[in-house]
């Protein structure tokens, strides 16, 4: 990735990112523990790890918000993905994403703040307070995933642009390049693909913008060179690429609101009592995992994040 | 054109193996899974298997796809015998339609019991909620008496014009298959209406025949 060139100073000891084969060697000692038979026997049948290299990231802090749930492997990370830019499959992203340009990644900037313009991937990030964070992704297709995270706080991002009181939504838009991602050829979804959060949401310290997972700068497949990432909601509010940030004063539409508003809210808090989907929402299947295992209300983070939506019917705004 | 026996068997072969290859990788990339899952290491050298990283979602998914296909090119035999000219085409009809049945049977299965796990409270909620699976599950229904009566036993047994009827439920379960496959896809994918159209098609073909033959008839009777 170009734009790790000359950035050495990141480049420290291994020891001190989580590594992947910590989490596999815990995941045996589970399995010791006899889990019923149906578990022993498919516990370890999707399991894919993998070998993953040094680390390219400096971390100044790690916190684990997924308790002693096991991580996903890099591989599964990094090979079943939803990005309907470089395709429909599972498999498209990780084929076809390599062709992403990620230097230079300039970002546009727009709306009710003081200080808007377009900046580029280093005037957002401050690469030298990366943080890993262990977080549960909840796709909206009741399959999940416990990810390594590095980046920074929303919050903080946001804040470099003094947005005004006029600001209520902040808005995001992914990269839309049809050069570079051929899934475009096709209207799945009306491109750019948009999200959108609430500026209580946005700057709620959960919210938070990756650069990379496993301490390894991000793969276009997982939304290069920097991505939402929203754990309380489902993954699709989780924009990927991002070149477009506007502050806006009423509420945004969002890709698959447009799309299918029946199906799909603003909102899209992960909730196991609303199915509004196709998918029924109460259980999920963590990736790697035979059985299902219950959904749990804001995928788990509700202490945290429920105090957002007090007062509000969530079954209304889903 | 008489077909000599050489070439009906052939062609039967052919089509046979041709139909159940997509199972066979299924099957065959299972065997890798559990090998690679187990540590067993016997088929290491043969690689990776290709069911993703969500294997279950992946063979609902693929057998779904085929179940689909093979219905719709067993609901196109007619026609294209009677396009082509090929009137022999007809006697592989029924056992396209029990391939297609098969393979549906399987993805029925790979819901039950490896999406679900036998959570029959969950599986009966999804048939009654989400429509997508009752129009499923109202296909497969249809599909079980024509599997079911496709001997020639029952031919015999329920006379040609029972039989008939039962075997006229193709004309529903054709559209709701396709119907299943659109009403279950993520945003406005090009594929389920590649295979509406086909449905579509295939309708439009036979309505076109069936008021030809009537002509036909209309016209011979004027003439008696």
């Amino acid at each position: 990735m170009m734009l790790l060139k000359n950035r050495k100073s990141w480049h420290i000891a291994e020891n001190q990112v989580t590594p992947e084969r910590l989490y596999l060697s815990r995941r045996q000692i589970m399995q010791g523990f006899g889990l019923g038979l149906g578990a022993a026997l498919a516990g370890p049948l999707f399991r894919a790890g993998a070998a993953y290299a040094l680390p390219n990231f400096g971390i100044a802090k790690k916190t684990n918000y997924a308790g002693d749930e096991e991580l996903n492997s890099y591989k599964d990370i990094t090979s079943y993905n939803n990005f309907y830019e470089f395709g429909v499959e599972k498999s498209d992203p990780a084929k076809y994403a390599h062709a992403l340009i990620t230097d230079p990644w300039p970002v546009e900037v727009t709306g009710h703040a003081e200080r808007t313009g377009t900046y580029s991937l280093e005037d957002l990030i401050d690469f030298n307070a990366l943080e890993e964070r262990i977080y549960r992704l909840r796709c909206v297709e009741a399959w999940s995933m416990v990810i390594p995270w590095v980046g920074v706080p929303l919050a903080g991002i946001l804040k470099k642009f003094e947005p005004t009181s006029k600001a209520k939504f902040v808005r995001f838009e992914t990269l839309a390049n049809r050069a570079q991602m051929p899934g475009l050829r096709s209207r799945v979804l009306d491109w750019p693909y948009r999200e959108g959060l609430r500026m209580d949401e946005a700057m709620h310290p959960l919210a938070f913008m990756a650069v990379g997972l496993y301490g390894k700068p991000l793969l276009g497949q997982n939304g290069a060179p920097m991505r939402l990432v929203v754990p309380w909601k489902y993954g699709f509010k989780s924009i990927k690429s991002i070149v477009s940030i506007n502050f806006v004063e009423n509420q945004p539409q969002t890709s698959w609101e447009m799309q299918n508003p029946s199906w799909y809210g603003f909102y899209s808090n992960v909730n196991p009592n609303v199915s509004r989907q196709r998918w029924s929402q109460g259980r999920e299947r963590r990736i790697g995992d035979f059985f299902k295992r219950k959904t749990l209300m804001f995928n788990g983070y509700g202490d945290q994040v429920a105090s957002l939506y007090a007062g509000m019917d969530l079954a209304k705004y889903f | 054109m008489a077909w000599t026996k050489k070439t009906r068997k052939t062609l039967k072969w052919f089509l046979w193996i041709g139909i159940s290859l997509p199972l066979l990788w299924l099957f065959y990339n299972w065997a890798l899974l559990v090998d690679e899952g187990f540590n067993l290491g016997y088929l290491t050298s043969l690689g990776f298997h290709s069911l993703t990283a969500n294997p279950i979602e992946y063979t609902n998914r693929f057998l779904g796809d085929w179940a689909l296909r093979f219905l719709l090119f067993s609901f196109a035999v007619t026609p294209m015998a009677r396009i082509f000219k090929v009137k022999q085409l007809v006697a592989y009809r029924r056992m396209i339609g029990l391939w297609a049945f098969t393979y549906v049977s399987f993805h029925l299965t790979s819901y039950i019991v490896l999406d679900q796990f036998f959570d029959w409270g969950e599986i009966w909620s999804d048939i009654l909620k989400r429509n997508y699976m009752t129009l499923g599950m109202t296909a497969f229904t249809l599909l079980i008496p024509m599997a079911v009566t496709s001997t020639k036993g029952w031919i015999k047994r329920l006379g040609a014009r029972r039989w008939k009827a039962i075997h006229k439920a193709i004309y529903v379960i054709a559209p709701l298959g396709a119907i299943h496959y659109f009403m279950m896809a993520k945003g406005n994918q090009l594929d389920p209406k590649i295979y509406i159209g086909i449905v579509v098609g295939l309708l439009g073909i036979r309505l076109w025949f069936s008021l030809q033959d009537k002509t036909k008839a209309a016209a011979g009777k004027a003439t008696a």
